[in-house]
């Protein structure tokens, strides 16, 4: 038996792009943006390969949840080279309970002895779909990994903690969630762009699967932040000094 | 409403995300009957609880196999208690250590949850949170549906309650330590010791950027003038990347979230990741050599020149007061 990777990925607008709030206040204008695939699941893509350049058995499974437009996102997964993509259709964005729900069932399917995925989305900020999952698949988990040192029976992880880095060893399978520093991840080649195009990407639905969608959290409404401040350029260091002695109470 | 806190303390008292948390429970919990209690978790950590019970009533488990805060462990004893207890809403702060535990305590407690809020609003018997999504470039209002919410607070959010000089019972908790999974082993933290206060808990905060040359200059500069503040130090992501900075120093999307008295960005253009960790500080200065560097759009006051040349001069002002 192979020694599974599944790699759960998020389709997200660029972190480059400007974020402008519908004018109904309800919805993030996507018309002007470019998608990509989530930064922390493209650092786990890299990592699931890596692994597999270590290790013989390894085969590597990259999920999307979403529409059709999302196979452009998963033929980039496939053009760093992983084996097969799967694209859950779905037509609205899934908060992370039921996400979560969706890869216990693929877990469940699939067997992986690893699932590897970003720390948080860069969309939505929540940080919390690895968590879910483990805890519903009873896994072991190490979150904001930003190494992993893979053994026979599981990894010793070095994970970003606000205090340090801490060192945990977890069993297969488990769930571990990547963190910015644990690699930079390639680029497609031209030899991968070409190799992707004949791998296969299997579509499931929800029914298939036997998941009914039960939300958790409701957007009822989304403000664009802005600014409140006017900057004062001084000229001298002594000026600066003058400015915080009289507003601020640390003097 | 039944409102729990879990407590992150360094083994001898609260953090203060935890104790901005409980006020922020206190927030929420503000009508007749309604209970805020703060759950103490590890080993040996009496004085976490005598320090807890000095706000409100506490939950006690102590045991060596909780001595460090492993997830597995500390949501599957956490979500025991929300049941036995009937929590109405689980709390925690903002970080590393609430993001792991009570992620898997909501993925244990039906996942209706809402990360990093900064406020909430009620409308009838339904209660609205405020978070930032998009690296803080636009506030979400999310309803959570399901029982029970956990919710994790900036600790912005909220001013810690004050101390009582009579503390509360602190009643121990019940739990089967032969239960409690072990797949999940503690092999070490590599803590940085330092002589500075933590960057979420300082009055002052001094960051360095790209503008650093070396983890010398870093120290020298930016660990000079937040020594002058008595305050703590910080580091864009582009320091700690390069190997200049230890992780833990890092402000911003993926980083800290800090709101001090006073924010000193030196030699930082201010990318949006950034600006999401700091910009709600209440005075924000920036000290940069481009004068349309991003920074400057959210500091108060701004300085353009070389860093170098500034900053020791405003050690050696300061020095002279």
């Amino acid at each position: 038996m192979s020694f599974l990777v599944l790699v759960p990925t998020k389709r997200v607008p660029d972190t480059d792009g400007v974020i402008r709030v519908t004018p109904d206040g309800l919805d993030v204008d996507t018309s002007h943006l470019s998608f990509v695939i989530n930064p922390f699941d493209a650092i786990a893509v890299e990592e699931a390969l890596r692994l597999r350049e270590r290790r013989e058995d390894v085969e590597v499974v990259v999920v999307g949840i979403g529409d059709e437009a999302y196979e452009d996102e998963l033929r980039t997964a496939l053009a760093m080279g992983a084996d097969r993509a799967i694209r859950v259709d779905a037509a609205e964005p899934l908060d992370p309970w039921n996400v979560a729900c969706i890869l216990s069932e693929l877990a469940r399917r699939l067997e992986p002895r690893l699932v590897l995925m970003g720390k948080q989305a860069v969309d939505d900020d929540s940080a919390q779909t690895g968590q879910f999952l483990a805890a519903q698949l009873g896994w072991p988990q190490a979150t904001f990994a930003s190494r992993i040192d893979d053994t026979e029976n599981g990894a010793e992880v070095a994970r970003e903690t606000d205090h340090g880095i801490e060192t945990l060893s977890v069993t297969w399978p488990a769930v571990i969630t990547a963190d910015l520093r644990l690699n930079e991840p390639r680029y497609a080649s031209l030899p991968g762009i070409l190799a992707a195009r004949g791998k296969p990407i299997q579509e499931m639905s929800l029914q298939e699967l036997g998941i009914e969608i039960q939300p958790r959290v409701e957007l009822v409404g989304l403000q664009q932040v802005a600014s409140q401040r006017t900057v004062r350029q001084v000229e001298t260091v002594t000026e600066l000094l003058e400015c915080l002695r009289e507003n601020t109470e640390l003097f | 409403m039944h409102v729990l806190v879990l407590a992150e303390h360094d083994g001898d008292r609260l953090r203060a995300g935890t104790t901005a948390a409980l006020g922020f429970a206190r927030q929420l919990a503000n009508g007749e009957g309604d209970q805020v209690t703060c759950l103490v978790l590890g080993d040996s950590v009496a004085t976490v609880a005598d320090d807890a019970a000095t706000f409100g009533p506490v939950l006690f488990g102590s045991h060596a196999d909780l001595a460090e805060p492993l997830a597995d462990r500390w949501a599957e004893v956490t979500a025991k208690v929300v049941r036995s207890e009937s929590i109405d809403i689980l709390l925690g702060a903002s970080s590393t250590f609430s993001r792991d535990i009570l992620g898997r305590a909501g993925g244990l407690l039906g996942g209706a949850m809402a990360s990093d809020v900064t406020g909430f609003l009620r409308d009838g018997d339904r209660l609205v949170w405020q978070r930032p999504m998009y690296a803080g470039a636009v506030t979400a209002s999310v309803v959570l549906h399901g029982s029970p919410l956990i919710v994790t607070v900036r600790p912005t959010a909220a001013e810690p309650p004050e101390r009582s000089s009579s503390p509360a019972a602190i009643t121990p908790i019940e739990f089967d330590v032969a239960q409690l999974p072990g797949s999940t082993v503690h092999l070490g933290l590599d803590g940085r010791p330092s002589h500075r206060p933590d960057v979420t808990e300082a009055r002052v905060v001094v960051s360095g950027g790209r503008g650093l040359k070396t983890t010398e200059d870093f120290e020298r500069l930016v660990g000079g003038l937040a020594d002058r503040f008595d305050g703590a130090t910080g580091s864009s992501r582009a320091l700690v990347d390069a190997g200049l900075t230890p992780n833990d120093l890092q402000v911003g999307q993926t980083g800290k979230v800090v709101a001090p008295e006073l924010y000193i960005a030196v030699g930082i253009s201010g990318a949006v990741q950034h600006l999401a960790g700091m910009k709600n500080s209440r005075v924000i200065v920036a000290v940069n050599s481009d004068p349309h560097a991003p920074i400057f759009e959210v500091a108060d006051y701004g300085i353009v020149g070389d860093l170098y040349d500034i900053v020791p001069e405003m050690i050696q002002h300061l020095d002279a007061d």
